[in-house]
């Protein structure tokens, strides 16, 4: 994979050289193309930077008259303190998050995993008719049929629930689109040989393909987790009561509310946040590879 | 397809399939297996996609407020409410101005710091990550970080302070919409977030490039620089683009985060979703006119995406990959 050929290069011959410099326009001198991404990288550091400052500051250097860039004093008590206040349900909702983001991405992964192989490998006479079917939800983005997507789920009494939470959130045509794509590109001689030695479609699968495209799984997981940690609309609308709320919703929730504690707000979006700087720290290299594999959000 | 093939054990393959395959018996079975595999999948796709949609455009033709199973027929009466509802043909004006600017500046900023990044000899890994980061982040998160603490319209905020010592007095972001400074407010955020994610698709598609190309290029006497930029670079990451753009177009369709956190309660600034959200779960709980908003805008994405995808060939080159 072109992402994760090693990042630290030999010393280039000239020639070689001469042609990188040409990449993308070659006119920009070291010095300068290193300060470019320095600044641009500022900026894009900047928001992080304040999210940690703030969160570690107390309210008064929060919105001081005098803004300064580095807090007073550093406040590690209002990481305890944001835990322990009642008025902020804060611990139950980031434990609803990683209970609907981890059953979400398990969910997903099985039921789009089987469906993507079956449309890409086993025959049968009417596959493209099914995968016509499944294309066609793609051209009807999730977020437009949250209005009736509410309307069934409250009928089925899933409100404030993880199943509503969950469930009819698992049946992503996209991630199926994008696992048919990769087994289409997955070498055939493995599967054939299972089978001659008389393992059916199932067992092939388990026990052949799926130990064999764990980097992908690995891709398809972490980017499905993210999007499960950090989706809004679909959590809004279905958990009304606040023990039901996730992560976001809860935030959300502080951000639109009357009386604002800054440094609890802010440290909660921190937290909210840090679980997915730990995935992206120890998941990156499949993280960049999957996302250029499929060049696609799922 | 006969139904049979899927029940006898051990039964003789059908005539039609093809003749090498080693033994076929229940296991074996291809339509068997393929609806084992297929089945959990097409369950739920029918049950949590095909349903909700047929209901909902069944809903349409009802008046239906507080209540999923109205009695009342309407027609097309609230096609034409909402057809004639200011707020929502405004929402789809806000849309579009989202969109007009948001599709090319994500575009023109994530295709600029993969070339920056691509170029670079060391370090490329950590600026990588640093612009990726973002991503991690949610729209909830960003708009709190933006909303409270870079564009507090109050003097404590980060840019009222840096503006301040410039001596410009301190601008109101995000409670008035005139002058629109909320646009600048969106726009950044969702910059700042999906920038990173895009770039990665760039970066991957420059790496790809045959770098015989440029080697060629420079033989014939191009310059480095904006010459084979526009000539190789540009029309080489073409397929990317192509896909990015309709990425692009797609993700600003389902704008709702941070337009609802960053606006909240404010009746202007409202896209499709966060006026199709008041509708039907707001107060009102109008049932009927969301999902005839929700029909009329799927009618619309779709038409737009076929539409794209006839001009630019979506899917194709995609697929060749």
């Amino acid at each position: 994979m072109t992402t994760t050929t090693p990042e630290v290069r030999e010393p280039a011959k000239p020639a070689e050289r001469a042609r990188r410099d040409r990449r993308g326009g070659g006119v920009m001198s070291s010095t300068g193309l290193y300060v470019a991404t320095g600044i641009a990288g500022f900026f894009f550091l900047v928001p992080f930077y304040l999210l940690v400052r703030n969160a570690l500051s107390t309210d008064t250097d929060i919105t001081g008259e005098n803004w300064k860039f580095f807090p007073t004093d550093i406040q590690w008590g209002n990481i305890g303190e944001l835990f322990t206040d009642e008025t902020v349900p804060f611990a139950r909702s980031l434990w609803n998050s990683a209970v609907v983001a981890t059953l979400h991405t398990a969910g997903v992964l099985l039921v789009c995993s089987l469906a993507g192989y079956a449309l890409a490998r086993i025959p049968y006479k009417h596959a493209n008719k099914v995968f016509y079917a499944v294309l066609g939800t793609l051209m009807v983005p999730t977020a437009v049929t949250f209005v009736p997507s509410f309307v069934l789920v409250s009928s089925l009494g899933w409100v404030d629930t993880y199943r509503g939470l969950i469930i009819p959130g698992l049946f992503s045509g996209f991630t199926c689109f994008l696992f048919r794509q990769y087994f289409l590109g997955f070498p055939r001689e493995l599967e054939e040989a299972a089978r001659v030695d008389g393992l059916g479609y199932w067992g092939a699968y388990w026990r052949i393909v799926v130990p064999n495209s764990l980097n992908f799984f690995a891709a398809m997981a972490t980017i499905t987790f993210i999007n499960g940690w950090n989706s809004f609309l679909w959590p809004l609308v279905i958990g009304q009561d606040p023990g039901s709320w996730t992560v976001q919703v809860a935030l959300s929730n502080y951000m639109t509310n009357q009386t604002v504690i800054f440094h609890l707000i802010f440290m909660a979006t921190a937290m909210s946040i840090l679980p997915l700087v730990f995935v992206f720290l120890f998941l990156q290299r499949w993280l960049v590879q999957g996302i250029a594999q499929t060049g696609i959000k799922g | 397809m006969s139904t049979t093939s899927t029940r006898g054990l051990a039964r003789p393959a059908p005539a039609k399939a093809a003749p090498a395959r080693p033994r076929r018996g229940l296991r074996g079975s291809p339509t068997f297996n393929f609806w084992l595999f297929c089945g959990p999948f097409l369950v739920g796709l029918a049950i949590f996609v095909y349903a909700p949609i047929l209901w909902s455009l069944w809903l349409s033709f009802f008046e239906a407020r507080f209540t999923v199973t109205p009695d009342k027929f309407v027609g097309f009466e609230n096609y034409t409410y909402m057809l004639t509802n200011d707020d929502f043909v405004g929402s789809l004006g806000t849309f579009t101005a989202f969109a007009a600017f948001i599709v090319p500046t994500t575009w023109a900023l994530s295709l600029g710091l993969a070339l920056l990044v691509n170029r670079l000899r060391f370090m490329r890994a950590f600026f990588r990550s640093v612009f990726f980061l973002p991503t991690a982040c949610s729209y909830v998160a960003a708009s709190l970080i933006w909303k409270m603490s870079i564009f507090s319209g109050v003097r404590f905020g980060l840019m009222n302070t840096v503006l301040g010592w410039f001596g410009i007095e301190n601008i109101a972001w995000l409670v008035d919409p005139d002058p629109p400074w909320y646009w600048l407010v969106i726009v950044t955020a969702r910059l700042w977030l999906q920038s990173g994610f895009y770039m990665i698709l760039f970066l991957a598609a420059l790496q790809n490039i045959p770098g015989e190309l440029y080697e060629a290029a420079a033989i014939d006497g191009a310059k480095p620089g904006w010459q084979t930029f526009r000539h190789i670079t540009l029309p080489q990451l073409r397929a990317t683009s192509t896909a990015v753009i309709l990425l692009l177009l797609i993700a600003a369709y389902q704008a709702f985060d941070e337009f609802y956190n960053l606006l909240s309660k404010t009746t202007w600034g409202r896209p499709p979703l966060v006026e199709l959200y008041y509708k039907a779960l707001g107060e009102s709980q109008d049932y009927g006119a969301g999902s005839a908003g929700a029909v009329i805008l799927t009618v619309l994405i779709c038409a737009v995406t076929l539409l794209q995808g006839k001009f630019l060939g979506f899917g194709r080159g995609e697929e060749a990959k």
